[in-house]
């Protein structure tokens, strides 16, 4: 890593060349089973990070990799702390009234919340998929996919505009659903084609790093298995955390997974166990994760 | 099994389902004909519920028993209740356009009173004035309104600062128009001297009686916008301050806009403060700096109250100027009906 400049991504932006970006989600867009190019994304290091609301102690000392270009799942039982924590990757949480961290997180060996850092600027290349499929309402498909773009650098005109919202599109899957109606609003679209819009409205900006929290639990069945096939394909660009509360999902769309865990109602969460997918639902080390993935709590 | 289903149907009869129908059909028809023959318009209400309640709810009770009458008895008090509240607004608008409409013409809006005694003349004047104090009165109280009530909802919120302005623009809501009246015409007393008349006083108090609305109306509708459509936009690293202008107040548009008709409708008919404040004149001023300056609320108290002789042109003149305030309070609502569902937030 070379030495950190004052916008972060400056840096990967030299890295990766963009020609490649735009045939890797052409390639995607084409095959399901893609065999796209994989673009370098960037890993998170967490290290003993702590996590409050005011005097309530949210999370405990976790300390956790997540691997460029993997799927890392978080998993536990409601209370546990794993959206919380996925949201302090972001520093979403900061929108909490006295929410604070100790500890670190690093993007890429840069830390997130070095004193002088903008959460702003943190949130343009982590970017996030809420559970609720959110587009704007007051803006067309077309607007919605452009918002973060527009609202950014309105630099962007017409057709290098366009081109990215087709490619936006197109790598969520949802290009041939919408591409004659790109004027009309986002939310007459369906749940899982709404919750496709956000997914490429949070691509269009390009983020190294795209966090999930629970995308699919608003979802039918269909459209849930849409959005796991988008992700098994994003992986080739992004780095990708995803909550769930579905262990299946967990099971079939992740490569790491971490199971989150509260000793009683009230405490902090903790990270109990993070491996490959395989080896957690086949032999974790930890009877508790154990006994929460054959489901005798949780 | 069969034979005691039947049985028990026989036994729940409801009425037909016109009987409500011509119940209220029969109620109504003796009001109106009770308003026709000389009863004040509250009188033929009562009427024709009376009317209604005697016929339907014994008829329910001995056919469908105590139950369904209960029911109808509900329905009946509800619609009623809905009734006596629309009644008088029907029987005022009634009167506003019957009265109004005698010197509703084309010299009430091209002539003013300047020169005129007796009958004749036109409320230009009046017109003019105000539209010029209330539209200065809003052109300073929506920003500042608006302003606030992002303040208080966006930034400020659950904070001393913020919960102490809250506190107060619920105080002014309180406030007495003739208070504001007098309030802005002390100020301009001390700094021009007494006596000073102008339009621009006149918007400086209707300011004080617009802005709490604004900011209270303005707040109600920002807690709607779902806070998912806020976390979206920071995901995507919009700052807050775009993302407060281009996500959230778009989407609170219509809300904020009906909010504001409100407080103009709220502020235009206004009498007691612009009295003091703007005085009375009988030739068009639009300078709202430059002296006296009519306005329709004023004029009609005026003609009103110091008719000259004969008496009959003067009370038509005032009820067509309280026409016109209504004719124009009804245009700024649908103006704004047409500005939010061009802006608002779109379905489809």
């Amino acid at each position: 890593m070379t030495e950190p400049s004052a916008d972060v991504r400056t840096s990967e932006q030299t890295e990766v060349p963009s020609v490649p970006l735009g045939q890797a989600v052409g390639a995607a867009g084409a095959s399901v089973t893609s065999t796209a190019p994989t673009v370098a994304a960037k890993s998170i290091e967490v290290r003993d990070l702590d996590i409050y609301y005011g005097a309530f102690h949210a999370v405990r000392g976790v300390s956790m990799t997540i691997k460029p270009n993997k799927v890392t799942a978080l998993i536990g039982s409601s209370g546990c702390g794993k959206s919380t924590f996925l949201r302090s990757l972001n520093r979403m949480h900061e929108l909490v009234r006295g929410a604070y961290v100790d500890g670190n997180v690093e993007l890429d060996g840069r830390d997130i919340y070095a004193s002088g850092t903008d959460p702003v600027a943190v949130r343009r290349q982590i970017g996030m998929v809420f559970q609720q499929p959110n587009p704007f309402p007051t803006m067309s498909i077309y607007d919605n996919v452009a918002a973060g773009l527009k609202l950014n650098r309105s630099k962007l005109k017409g057709k290098e505009l366009d081109e990215i919202v087709e490619r936006a599109l197109r790598g969520a899957h949802l290009w041939n659903e919408v591409k004659d109606r790109l004027d009309k609003p986002g939310s007459g679209l369906s749940g899982g084609q709404q919750q496709r819009l956000c997914i490429a409205r949070a691509t269009a900006v390009e983020p190294d790093v795209l966090l999930m929290d629970e995308p699919c639990s608003a979802l039918d069945p269909i459209a849930t298995v849409a959005i796991e096939n988008l992700i098994a394909e994003l992986k080739n660009r992004y780095t990708i955390a995803i909550v769930t509360h579905n262990m299946q999902q967990a099971a079939r769309a992740s490569d790491y997974t971490a199971f989150f865990n509260i000793d009683r109602s009230g405490d902090p969460g903790q990270l109990v166990e993070l491996d490959d997918t395989e080896t957690i639902f086949s032999r974790p080390a930890n009877p508790a994760t154990e006994a929460y993935i054959s489901g005798r709590f949780g | 099994m069969s034979a005691t289903t039947s049985a028990d149907w026989a036994a729940h009869k409801v009425l037909p389902t016109w009987v409500p129908g011509a119940a209220s059909g029969a109620g109504v028809v003796l009001g109106v004909a009770g308003v026709i023959a000389g009863l004040p318009p509250i009188v033929g209400v009562l009427i024709a519920l009376a009317v209604v309640t005697l016929v339907l709810i014994p008829w329910s009770i001995a056919v469908e028993g105590s139950r369904r009458a209960r029911d109808r008895m509900v329905t009946v008090a509800v619609t009623g209740a809905f009734a006596l509240a629309v009644a008088p607004l029907i029987s005022l608008l009634w009167t506003v356009v019957d009265r109004g409409m005698e010197r509703f013409d084309m010299t009430l809006f091209s002539e003013s009173m300047r020169g005129v005694v007796g009958a004749g003349g036109g409320v230009q004047h009046a017109i003019v004035g105000t539209l010029v104090i209330t539209g200065l009165a809003t052109l300073a109280s929506v920003p500042v309104g608006v302003l606030a009530a992002i303040y208080l909802h966006e930034y400020g919120r659950g904070g001393k600062l913020a919960r102490s302005i809250s506190f107060f623009v619920d105080v002014m809501t309180g406030i007495p128009s003739i208070v504001a009246g007098l309030f802005a015409y002390a100020l301009f007393a001390l700094i021009f001297g007494p006596g000073i008349r102008m339009g621009v006083i006149g918007s400086v108090a209707l300011c004080l009686l617009m802005i709490p609305i604004v900011v209270r109306s303005t707040e109600e509708m920002l807690r709607v916008v779902p806070n998912h459509l806020r976390e979206a936009a920071y995901g995507l690293g919009v700052p807050k301050w775009l993302t407060i202008v281009k996500v959230v107040l778009p989407t609170a548009f219509a809300g904020i806009v009906t909010g504001c008709m409100l407080a103009i409708a709220r502020v235009v008919g206004e009498t007691a403060p612009l009295l003091i404040t703007t005085g009375a004149v009988t030739s068009v001023n639009a300078n709202p700096f430059g002296g006296r300056m009519e306005n329709l609320a004023v004029f009609a108290y005026n003609q009103y109250a110091n008719p000259g002789v004969p008496r009959d042109p003067y009370i038509a003149r005032a009820w067509a100027a309280a026409l016109t305030l209504l004719l124009i309070v009804m245009v700024l609502s649908l103006l704004a009906r047409v500005v939010s569902a061009r802006f608002g937030v779109r379905s489809r």
